[in-house]
């Protein structure tokens, strides 16, 4: 089942089946790591649709929250 | 024709640290991406061959996205040799750009920077695997320490074409690194650090919120601390050692035009070091003894938040709030940087991403956002009377910014995209790059802010013998006295406060004003008008027009909120 990133509760873990959005957007995406088969961690989702904050292969990428609607990603 | 050697890479992967260390030129570097927001060029001598290298700003790909990354690609188009600094913690999404960078056919090497770092994260390369990959030269580096620079040097020569590949697609190059990691890369899992924990802790918002607060609290704390400790300690008692010297150096001018200018009027038949005005008094005790020690303190504490890596977490805890401003969370980098001094602050708006963007974070920089000089001033002036007064003005400040930033996100035309920033790892800050790092922009403000103010108290002298500013009172008397209830003759100050904020805050003092007048003459002369360094740099970033209308939204609020504040404070 494929679910936006944002309908991930903090703490857990999803793995990225897609990403929706210009091809521009895709390789910023991917070039900070966020490609479809890898695991993200979702760290802190703050309130009043502020940003949500993953961790991807260690590292943490902040994203704005319509950003992160637009990652599809699967629970582990 | 000297060859130009480029380095390029990801942002915050330590590309400024080798510059440095390959030119011995020094340069600011600091633990966040976007530090380096310009080219930079130095030259170092390699044998017998005198070559130029340039510092490009970092880029994760060749299709830019911000102003910093375009003039990334602009740089690389003058390349003799690429120099591509890849980071080692970071290898799989540091390839797309070297693959990237090896299709424009130049000469090219590798230096797998943060080499240490990612042994201590239990990441092994197989650097001898990933030369075979690449077909090209790779040299493990730490830049930092300085390890494998040697290498580097010694093997530029090796650097040569990459093997002619054709121009793959996106997909095809992220396949390509797909199977070079697996092949030469191996990651041990390890256990999360008290780092780590300490980097949840400071970007969830329930904990990093209260930490943050404490963070800038303990920021200004510092600042104060070291600014009131090297005036106490220091630059006092210096002043009071050169007292008698500028004394006897009076008596011996006698009282001609040359008294004035550089000695300046007695005060009780004594030399006053705020009110004097002359070049040899107040024009270096305004800079040296009043601002240069705040100076000192702010950049130390710049440094500690700059190289610690707390700055991308205040981004992501501030973004919400400047996300309604038009902006997003880096923008909370112009503005630390502006607390120090508004042309570099300026300048760093280039790491956004829109015209809106930037637009919006220059003109409330210009407005509202006081540098490291102005504040110790207002301080100083307003300090003696009541902190309340010295609240009063930033807290006006403050307000305007937000109040400002709200009108302009409905307003300015285009598009505010959101935040996307990566979150580099805590870092301890080394004593000595802060010192450097500290001692550097002193120096700079040193070479920048005296030759203004030098240049303001002669202009002040000037205009006040020739009788100009007593012309300019009359003319301006109805709108100083009548709306912003000031005596005529602040119409000085609001002209040597486009040479320098700083001397138009002490010229306030000899006016005899009240301290509710004096908040409104500082608050005005915060937003009306940036100084002119601050707006040869608005200018080049905005272009003309925009700095037109940033400079008039400045004016007209400077105009709005004086009339209000003095109808509050004093009454009509």
């Amino acid at each position: 089942m494929e679910n936006p990133l944002t309908s991930i509760k903090e703490g857990l873990e999803a793995t990225v089946i897609s990403l929706a959005g210009g091809s521009p957007f895709q390789r910023r995406l991917r070039t900070m790591g966020i490609r479809e088969g890898k695991i993200l961690k979702v760290v802190a989702i703050h309130p009043f649709a502020g940003p949500v904050v993953v961790e991807v292969e260690g590292r943490e990428v902040t994203l704005g929250r319509g950003i992160a609607q637009r990652i599809m990603v699967q629970v582990k | 024709m000297m060859r130009r050697i480029v380095l390029m890479g990801n942002p915050n992967i330590g590309k400024s640290v080798v510059f440095s260390r390959l030119t011995g030129a020094d340069v600011i570097v600091s633990n966040y991406p976007g530090t380096t927001v310009d080219f930079t060029r130095g030259r170092a001598c390699f044998g017998k061959e005198l070559v130029e290298i340039i510092d490009a700003p970092g880029t994760y790909s060749l299709e830019p996205s911000n102003k910093a990354e375009e003039a990334a690609v602009e740089v690389l188009e003058w390349a003799d040799l690429i120099i591509n600094v890849v980071d080692a913690t970071n290898l799989e999404r540091n390839l797309f750009l070297t693959l990237e960078l090896r299709e424009r056919q130049k000469p090219m090497i590798v230096a797998l920077n943060m080499w240490d770092e990612a042994k201590h994260f239990g990441i092994e390369i197989d650097v001898n695997g990933l030369e075979e990959r690449l077909q090209l030269p790779v040299v493990p580096t730490v830049a930092i320490t300085g390890e494998g620079i040697k290498d580097l040097v010694a093997r530029l020569d090796k650097a040569h074409m990459p093997v002619e590949v054709k121009t793959t697609s996106e997909e095809e190059r992220w396949m390509e690194i797909g199977r070079i990691t697996r092949d030469i890369q191996k990651v041990t899992h390890r256990h999360p650090t008290a780092w780590n924990r300490l980097s949840q802790a400071t970007i969830k918002p329930v904990t990093g919120i209260p930490i943050a607060l404490c963070v800038v609290l303990a920021s200004f704390w510092l600042v104060r601390l070291v600014g009131e400790g090297l005036i106490a300690y220091m630059f006092q008692p210096l002043f009071e050692l050169y007292r008698p010297l500028a004394m006897s150096l009076s008596d011996r001018l006698g009282s001609g035009l040359l008294h004035q200018v550089l000695i300046g009027r007695l005060i009780d038949g004594e030399i006053d070091y705020i009110q004097s005005m002359g070049v040899l008094t107040t024009g270096i005790y305004v800079p040296l003894g009043m601002v240069l020690p705040y100076i000192v303190g702010f950049y130390l504490m710049l440094a500690l938040l700059e190289d610690s890596g707390y700055l991308p977490r205040l981004a992501t805890l501030s973004d919400n709030l400047f996300h309604r401003l038009g902006m997003h969370g880096h923008a909370v980098v112009p503005l630390f940087l502006g607390l120090g001094c508004n042309v570099p602050g300026a300048l760093s708006t280039r790491t956004l991403e829109t015209r809106k963007q930037r637009f919006i974070s220059a003109t409330l920089l210009g407005l509202a956002v006081p540098c490291t000089a102005k504040s110790a001033m207002i301080f100083g002036v307003l300090g003696p009377y009541s902190l309340s007064y010295v609240a009063l003005v930033f807290l006006t400040l403050t307000a305007v910014y937000v109040a400002v930033g709200l009108i302009l996100n409905r307003i300015v035309k285009g598009v505010s995209p959101e935040i996307f920033l990566e979150i580099p790892p805590y870092r301890r800050p080394s004593p000595s790059m802060v010192l450097k790092k500290t001692w550097m922009r002193v120096r700079w403000f040193l070479s920048e802010a005296i030759p203004f103010l030098f240049l303001g108290v002669l202009l002040v002298n000037l205009l006040y013998a020739l009788g100009v500013i007593e012309r300019l009172g009359n003319i301006f008397a109805p709108f100083m006295e009548g709306w912003l209830g000031l005596p005529k003759e602040a119409v000085a100050v609001l002209l040597v406060g486009f040479l320098r904020k700083d001397l138009a805050v002490g010229m306030l003092l000899p006016l005899g004003l009240e301290p509710r007048q004096l908040v409104i003459a500082t608050t005005v002369l915060s937003l009306y008008f940036p100084c002119v360094a601050t707006f040869a740099v608005l200018v080049k970033e905005l272009g003309m027009r925009d700095t037109f209308k940033a400079t008039a939204i400045m004016v007209a609020v400077a105009l709005l909120v004086g009339g209000a504040m003095r109808l509050l404070l004093i009454g009509w």
